[in-house]
């Protein structure tokens, strides 16, 4: 049996689903995490610190490369495997099957679009600008020097962004997405790796369900908080 | 008990045969008893069409018993019908109302074609097996089954995935048409048990290939498969599965 071989089987298939969603769950923490600094009430120092660290340090650097490679195979994966599963009842149902499944359950590919077509719009506001000195309406972050070395201003950058309400409104929407992908993608990520032991199933389910009601709550109350200036 | 009769429609998926384009024809039954199965009240209907010189409707069935396997039908929008573990030969007509319309279409899924009107061709379950859901005895005499011991916890369970009657009911319910259920209990059952353990390794992989060439799709554990199935297979065996395939493969040749 060659790797290909074991990859491309409808088993398979999801292993890369899964094994790629686990890795994006890892990366949520670690953004949830860095970005829980603009809530230090310090003018944005020590977010723009721990930017910094993560723009200018190696590991970091690496992982990034990691985070495309996994986003982009979650991504086209996902589709090929919607589009696949499609063609395979011709003819529908002309009274559909809804009860036995949660409807976030069967709508994991319109939720992922959702969260795509926010994603392209995150990455305008805020990777740009600071990755390739901006884009479009997006200019080039603010830079201060401080002991010597020069740091990007993404605290203020997230201001001037959140300034808009109809951006903010988007971005509390995407995390509503989030938090649904997250519901059935979690415990159905852990459940393609084949874990299958009732205790441990229950507790990752309890998991899961936390984890998409906290990161996305964290997430959503970014946006929210400048636009409400509780943040300084 | 009270015993009452009821007058329905019955709005059923006719197709002449495989490559015949179908569609839904409304018959009104009258004079059903409450007591009567599902089947029964297809029988009725059937009757009457031969009396009046129609086609009767083809559906599948046989032991009627609720453990063949054979019966199908997806009845109001829920494989065999609007009750919990439930076989659609032992659905019985006190489920429905007086005056309701009961809607009945084959299973759908392209690995099951439609044979005639409700009847599907469900044979890419007989090859999955044959592509490995048995044990191999090939020398001496059958083995008492009580010699080897298994603890009662493992027993249990094989023989809770071993319940599968193979009926077809976690394709039809499943958007993806995956055959994940079915293939995970026939898979479980074996690797649970000392007997399946020497080929625990090439039946997963087989019957998962065959799976594949049979043009099932994958499953997104939404769990629909198990809400639906009229032996209550757990969801669970299906993630077993994965933990078998996912070592099965990575240690294959």
């Amino acid at each position: 049996m060659t790797f290909k071989q074991m990859f491309t089987s409808s088993v398979g298939k999801k292993l890369v689903m899964a094994f790629t969603g686990i890795f994006l769950i890892l990366f949520l923490v670690v953004h949830a995490g860095l970005n829980a600094c603009i809530w230090a009430m310090d003018g944005g120092l020590m977010f723009n610190k721990a930017g910094h660290f993560m723009g200018s340090f190696v590991v970091p650097r690496i992982l990034e490369i990691g985070l495309f490679v996994g986003i982009f195979l979650h991504i086209i994966q996902g589709y090929m495997l919607t589009l696949e599963n499609r063609s395979k009842r011709s003819v529908g149902y002309a009274v559909n099957y809804s009860k036995g499944s949660k409807w976030y359950s069967r709508s994991m590919a319109i939720l992922g679009t959702l969260l795509l077509m926010f994603l392209v719009m995150h990455i305008y506001h805020f990777w740009t600008p600071s990755r390739l000195g901006g884009m479009g309406n997006i200019k080039a972050l603010d830079t201060f020097v401080l002991n010597g070395v020069e740091y990007h201003n993404l605290y203020g950058e997230m201001q001037l962004i959140f300034e808009n309400p109809f951006v903010v409104i988007l971005y509390v929407l995407a995390c509503g997405s989030l938090a649904y992908h997250l519901a059935h993608g979690f415990q159905s990520a852990f459940k393609t790796i084949g874990v299958h032991n009732k205790r441990y199933h229950t507790l990752i389910s309890c998991i899961g369900y936390g984890f998409a009601i906290i990161i996305p709550l964290t997430f959503a109350m970014m946006p929210i908080s400048f636009y409400f200036k509780w943040v300084n | 008990m009270s015993h009452t009769t009821m007058n329905l429609k019955v709005k059923v998926w006719r197709q002449r045969n495989a490559t015949a384009a179908g569609g839904f024809v409304t018959y009104d039954v009258a004079g059903i008893s409450d007591e009567m199965s599902f089947l029964e009240m297809l029988d009725v209907l059937n009757e009457r069409l031969i009396t009046e010189g129609g086609e009767p409707i083809a559906f599948d069935h046989d032991c009627r018993e609720g453990i063949c396997g054979m019966c199908s039908l997806y009845i109001n929008g829920k494989p065999h019908g609007p009750w919990q573990a439930n076989t659609t030969c032992q659905l019985h007509m006190r489920a429905f109302k007086d005056g309701e319309t009961i809607v009945i279409e084959p299973w759908r899924a392209n690995s099951f074609p439609i044979v005639k009107d409700l009847t599907v061709d469900r044979s890419a379950f007989d090859r999955i097996i044959q592509a490995g859901g048995y044990i191999s005895v090939n020398t001496g005499n059958a083995v008492d089954g009580n010699s080897l011991p298994i603890e009662k916890a493992k027993a249990d369970d094989a023989f809770a995935a071993a319940m599968c009657i193979g009926c077809g009911a976690c394709v039809a319910a499943c958007k993806n048409s995956s055959a994940m259920l079915f293939l995970s209990a026939k898979v479980s059952h074996l690797s649970l048990l000392p007997q399946g353990a020497p080929e625990r390794k090439t039946r997963v992989l087989s019957m998962v290939a065959q799976m594949d060439k049979e043009g099932f799709g994958s499953c997104t554990n939404t769990g629909a498969c198990e809400a639906t199935c009229p032996k209550e297979i757990s969801i669970a065996n299906i993630a077993r599965l994965n933990k078998e395939y996912l070592g099965a493969s990575l240690t294959a040749e």
